[in-house]
């Protein structure tokens, strides 16, 4: 293993860097095409006048006071879907019976277009960050209920026959053999309930003019700003894209052996 | 797995007469308690409507024409979004799942863009396709698409090997091969991914509805909402959660059959 020299860094990386050299082909393309004309620069600016942008979005637009605002509210959220959807699972796990009725509806939650009903959280929570929070908490609940029932249900039998065999009270059962054991399976939760809740909180920004990230972008077009709204949009989507990489590296963190 | 079940299970499965009623029993406390907050006072009568109310006006959205003028353009937005979605998806999935240089070239791309907010696109789309039907169509297509790749790309590696080599042997084109192996083959994550990608279509298409059209059922909610007609939004709320409920449900159950 150690004679033999390993592969060079290009014949190890040749297809992520094909990749990445696509991309910025394409970026190149599309500069070349706006500039000569062929492509009209007012529905799409050139991409080096985008990156120009960015300072000017992040200074004058102070993107990260809002980037700020969402994160509050993504985080209040996000606790408050997690605060709420554990225990709701752990009972649902105890209880056959309500598991039963209630597991499909539950589902049917995660599934409901939740966002689109903005108009009624509006009108019952004023034109606040409190609907933006309500919102993205109960379009995050349901991942996290359906998968603490889930990961609480899949602990294996031989762990809980220890824990009888210890003559564990319940209350060490669940704390001590079932919550550990589901950890794994909660977080697959936590990490689909934040990306509704992302979404959600973004989406509705946007929709009501209000808040952090989704505002800008919306005050941005509203201005016909376009190298400031395709900056804007590009921030959203690397928060976006940054947000879900560490949840999952967190994740399979946690569950080292899959 | 039965030792838990025993936790959770005590008394074995719950019957399921039991489930139905106590599925009744919740949804009466919930409407009970629906009936008692709006007639308490608390809140502004037209914030919480009556029941009979919400039902009055979901019987008079029902019965009226331009509900159902609505929901074709929506309908009409929707299908054509997934149609063009699930087009370009499956062939993206089929190209990520075939050939190992481009899963690991390209699918991080599709992988981590999936879950962003889509929305967000909405002013770009208005400026590619304008403010008609197009941009709708466009972000719903858009929105599709990812869950439509990624599943068909999972789907195509799951493929059995000895379906493709029985199709090389025959030196079926690629065509041929897409046709008489890939797609029946993958026929249940594909139709896992199209109930996922419609699922993200209605959302978006509806969204972008209620933002920037003068027709569909996104700018109906959005009418009923500046009239400040509630019992008249739950009634067309209600309407649209059954509505993707159901089309979550056939596709769905076309998947199952399918397994």
């Amino acid at each position: 293993m150690a004679e033999k020299s390993g592969p060079s860094f290009l014949r190890r990386n040749g297809p992520e860097l094909f990749g990445a050299l696509s991309l910025l082909a394409a970026v190149l393309v599309f500069e070349a095409l706006v500039r000569s004309g062929i492509v009209n620069r007012f529905v799409i600016p050139p991409p080096s006048d985008i990156v120009l942008a960015f300072e000017r979005v992040i200074v004058e637009e102070n993107i990260l006071g809002r980037f700020r605002d969402t994160a509050v509210e993504m985080v209040i959220a996000g606790f408050a879907a997690v605060g709420v959807g554990v225990p709701i699972g752990a009972f649902l796990y105890r209880s056959a019976l309500w598991r039963r009725a209630m597991e499909d509806w539950i589902g049917a939650l995660a599934a409901a277009p939740i966002v689109l009903a903005f108009p009624l959280f509006l009108v019952l929570f004023g034109r606040s960050p409190k609907t933006i929070i309500v919102m993205g908490f109960v379009h995050g609940l349901a991942p996290i209920i359906l998968k603490m029932v889930e990961g609480l249900a899949s602990t294996r039998p031989v762990l809980i026959n220890v824990g009888r065999s210890l003559k564990m009270t319940s209350s060490q059962m669940f704390w001590k053999i079932l919550f550990p054991s589901a950890l794994p399976v909660i977080f697959t939760g936590i990490r689909l309930s934040w990306t509704f809740v992302l979404i959600t909180i973004v989406g509705v920004e946007y929709l009501i003019n209000l808040g952090g990230l989704g505002q800008l972008i919306n005050e941005l077009a509203e201005r016909y700003d376009l190298p400031g709204t395709y900056a804007g949009i590009c921030f959203v989507v690397l928060v976006s894209v940054l947000f879900f990489v560490i949840l999952e590296r967190v994740e399979s963190w946690l569950q080292p052996g899959r | 797995m039965a030792a838990a079940g025993k936790m959770s299970l005590a008394s074995g499965a719950p019957a399921q007469r039991d489930v139905i009623v106590l599925r009744l029993l919740v949804a009466l406390v919930i409407f009970g308690a629906w009936e008692a907050v709006s007639r308490s006072g608390l809140f502004y009568g037209e914030v919480i409507p009556s029941l009979t109310r919400i039902w009055t006006s979901l019987i008079k959205l029902l019965g009226d024409g331009v509900f159902y003028r609505n929901l074709q353009v929506t309908t009409f937005e929707t299908v054509v979004a997934l149609a063009i979605g699930a087009g370009c998806g499956i062939a993206v999935g089929i190209g990520l799942g075939a050939n190992r240089f481009l899963m690991r070239a390209f699918e991080p791309y599709v992988y981590y863009l999936s879950p962003t907010p889509r929305i967000i696109l909405f002013p770009v789309m208005i400026m590619w396709f304008g403010v008609g039907p197009s941009s709708k169509i466009a972000l719903g297509a858009l929105s599709a698409f990812f869950a439509i790749a990624l599943s068909t790309a999972a789907g195509m590696r799951q493929i059995d090997p000895v379906l493709i080599r029985v199709g090389r042997s025959f030196r079926a084109s690629l065509w041929q091969m897409t046709l008489k192996i890939y797609l029946p083959a993958m026929r249940v994550p594909i139709l896992n991914g199209l109930r996922l990608g419609m699922g993200t279509a209605i959302i978006t298409v509806l969204l972008g509805e209620t933002k920037l059209s003068n027709q569909g059922l996104g700018y109906m909610i959005m009418q009923v909402y500046t009239r400040f007609d509630m019992p008249g939004l739950y009634a067309l709320l209600i309407v649209v959660f059954l509505l993707a409920g159901a089309v979550n449900a056939l596709i769905g159950h076309f998947a199952r059959d399918g397994a």
